[in-house]
């Protein structure tokens, strides 16, 4: 693991929108910087002022409860200001279009705005017009960066290593904004990986992305260090993509069973919330010895104030050197 | 008396007799009176006015086979009036309008006030169609008989599919009664339903549901089937798979009565223009990769697509400054149908009277109109053009009310330089 960037390293990107385009050593510097603030959030006193005077808008057009105070608390360890905003209490449901909210946001000079989405694009069409950073908290089908960031710090820390893995992502790959993020973040940190899917869950030419496609588990899961779970909408279950749970878990669920033809240390992830019994069995979620799933919501507040840090640094310099003139 | 305006020194073009040479042409009131190479080589006509083409083309005007606009019922975007505007500015004669207004053309009555708006704009020539089922639900045909008589040119549900075989089989059988062609958006809704661009690698990196491809082949076997069965006239709108263009070319060797028209946007861009979900890119049906846009152009340069419409589709600024799920589909192409055409002559891909067929000659003999060719004593709807003069396409001087255009700042070659219309000018460039 390397040492923590020193804290004058300039990020060169404004937003974090998507891990597509990113490089490997800037995906390497979050991590780094991340591997830092984990040891503070494991510190009795947990708060910095790096962020102080900063405002951070949480604005999420869809629910979630686990990222929206991932991020949350992220901002608020580093002693930002964070208002949450949801659709339920913005204008939106009064007519207000998105660009109507960025312009009034923007209003407002926030420092950092995190979203959340239910289409795709979306945060990008935000970012397009607001002043501040724009952190992608989930848009629609498309990406979710903090989660592949954080499930990449928690394999990294685990398995000292990206490079070289055999990961297998299986399940609703079609649906999955973290697959895609995933897949992005693997292959340019050198990781070999498997999308392991029914056909009907599987988005087209998916193997373009630079993955292996398995439909069955036996095949996908030979030799992997990581099998990462994705949810499945129970909602898009019966008569759609597949004929019902039963079904799909006896084919797809993750057990015992399955995952004995993975490497003998492989380990789960899951980005939660879990359905179990239909993608994945009891037993196998709470292996601690193999289970990842409490690491991954440990490790995503330390990566969220990797990334909020480091979007706000070079406003953050430009503001010190103004004032120091 | 009526006006007398003599066209000299024009390279005169007819894509439909195969005409091109250096020649003169005389108009008397709405009439062309006579053309021909030195017909006044000794003095012009008394009393008539001479306009010097100094060598420029003069060709038939355009005829738009496949136009939306927002009259009646969303005036915000197009109106008839807006509308004939930007087609006299395109070289456009005459446009044919889509039956998806609020309420749709389904009654007399609509198709009424669209030709009572249209004398009152007094542009170009509008022409409707009537919708081929009621509401464009695609359950229950229209009156096509009533329809046809109050003027309906050919029947579609527009922008929708006729979806129900059973419904497509009773609208061909029966407009075929009354020698009117159907017009089908071939798009097998529950395919393409929830989609909003091409499947594919880009739909999958982007996270956009895609439509596949096969949405628009399925339904164009099923049709050629049904036309087959009915002996109906079949028109396919927009098509845009090489498989589309293949089962075309098949069907119309076997003799079915068929014909097919292309936009624009699906031979001169391809889904990259998507790029970073921009809305302007999203049509319907959508923008396909470069093998199905090259076969587009083989279909057209071999004659198997016919025509080529520029699929005008108005949207205003809150329809697409949208996330691309929620933005509305479709381009305005008015104004850039002829620029866009030409563009297939300048790359070598179409000779020039052939390109000219697709916009001209052959969109008017598929609805069977009296327009679109140069006939002594036929209506003089033409259009004067420089076929060589470069510039760049500039939305913020389009007189369409929307500028939902994906070509802003394309360089083009080629733009029109008078729009005449029953020997009135109805447009001319301004230097």
């Amino acid at each position: 693991m390397s040492a923590n960037p020193s804290p004058d390293t300039v990020f060169p990107h404004r937003h974090l929108l998507g891990i597509e385009g990113l490089r490997a050593g800037e995906i390497t510097q979050i991590l780094d910087l991340a591997d830092g603030y984990v040891e503070q959030n494991r510190r009795p006193v947990k708060k910095s002022t790096l962020l102080d005077g900063r405002t951070q808008v949480n604005l999420f057009f869809e629910n979630s409860t686990r990222t929206r105070t991932s991020f949350e608390l992220a901002g608020k360890r580093l002693g930002a200001d964070v208002i949450n905003m949801s659709t339920d209490s913005s204008s939106v449901k009064k007519g207000e279009t998105l660009i109507d909210t960025a312009m009034t946001l923007n209003a407002m000079h926030l420092d950092a705005l995190v979203v959340r989405h239910a289409d795709s694009g979306a945060v990008k069409l935000l970012a397009d017009k607001v002043n501040c950073s724009v952190i992608n908290a989930g848009d629609g089908h498309h990406e979710h960066p903090t989660q592949a960031l954080l499930d990449a710090l928690a394999i990294r820390r685990r398995l000292g290593r990206l490079d070289g893995l055999i990961v297998a992502i299986c399940g609703d790959i079609l649906h999955s904004r973290v697959a895609r993020s995933n897949i992005h973040l693997l292959n340019a940190m050198g990781a070999r990986v498997r999308c392991v899917a029914p056909p009907t869950l599987l988005p087209s030419q998916i193997e373009r992305l630079g993955v292996e496609v398995h439909h069955s588990m036996k095949t996908g899961l030979r030799d992997a260090d990581v099998v990462m779970m994705l949810r499945l909408q129970t909602e898009r279950m019966s008569g759609q993509y597949v004929p019902s749970t039963r079904e799909y878990f006896y084919f797809y669920g993750l057990d015992y069973e399955k995952l004995e033809v993975a490497k003998p240390d492989a380990v789960i992830m899951h980005p939660g919330p879990m359905n179990r019994g239909v993608e994945i069995d009891s037993e196998v979620a709470d292996d601690l010895k193999r289970s990842m799933i409490l690491d991954q919501v440990e490790l995503g507040v330390a990566v969220r104030m990797a990334v909020l840090d480091l979007l706000t640094r070079d406003r953050r310099q430009s503001d010190l050197a103004g004032a120091n003139q | 008396m009526t006006a007398r305006i003599v066209y000299r020194n024009a390279r005169l073009l007819d894509p439909a007799t195969g005409l091109d040479q250096r020649a003169d042409l005389l108009i008397d009131g709405e009439k062309i009176a006579d053309f021909g190479p030195g017909l006044f080589s000794g003095s012009t006509p008394e009393g008539a006015e001479v306009v010097d083409l100094a060598g420029q083309c003069l060709a038939p005007g355009l005829v738009d086979m496949r136009v939306l606009i927002g009259e009646p019922g969303e005036e915000e975007k197009d109106t008839i009036k807006s509308a004939s505007r930007a087609a006299a500015a395109g070289g456009i004669t005459a446009m044919a309008l889509l039956p998806n207004t609020d309420p749709v053309l389904d009654e007399v009555a609509g198709l009424e006030f669209i030709a009572r708006r249209a004398r009152e704009v007094k542009l170009v020539k509008v022409f409707a169609y009537g919708s081929a089922t009621r509401g464009t639900e695609g359950k229950e045909i229209t009156e096509m008989g009533l329809l046809s008589h109050a003027g309906a040119v050919a029947f579609t549900d527009g922008t929708k599919p006729i979806a129900s075989a059973k419904t497509m089989r009773r609208a061909l059988s029966y407009a075929k009664t009354f020698g009117k062609l159907i017009v089908q958006h071939p798009e097998e809704p529950s395919l393409a339903a929830g989609g909003m661009m091409n499947s594919g690698e880009i739909a999958t990196r982007l996270g956009l549901v895609g439509i596949p491809r096969e949405a628009e082949i399925i339904m164009i076997e099923r049709d050629l089937r049904l036309a087959e069965l009915t002996g109906g006239r079949l028109h396919f709108a927009h098509i845009t798979t090489s498989e589309s263009v293949d089962l075309i070319r098949r069907a119309k060797a076997r003799g079915l009565k068929v014909t097919c028209d292309t936009a624009p946007h699906y031979f001169a861009l391809t889904e990259t223009d998507v790029g970073d979900y921009r809305t302007y890119a999203k049509v319907s049906p959508p923008l396909r990769g470069e093998m199905d846009r090259r076969a587009v152009v083989e279909g057209l340069a071999d004659g198997t697509i016919d025509a080529i419409a520029s699929d005008h589709v108005p949207q205003d600024q809150d329809q697409k400054r949208l996330p691309f799920a929620q933005a509305a589909p479709g381009v305005i192409g008015l104004e850039t149908l002829f620029p866009l055409t030409l563009e297939l002559v300048h790359k070598g891909k179409m000779p020039l009277l052939k390109a000219l067929a697709c916009v001209t000659s052959n969109p008017a003999a598929i609805l069977d109109l009296a327009v679109g060719r140069i006939v002594k004593g036929g209506p003089a709807d033409l259009v004067a053009f420089d076929l060589d003069v470069p510039w760049q396409i500039d939305v913020g001087r389009f007189k369409s009310k929307s500028k939902n255009s994906p070509f802003e700042n394309r360089p083009v070659q080629g733009r029109p330089l008078r729009t005449i219309v029953d020997g009135r000018t109805v447009w001319q460039a301004e230097d």
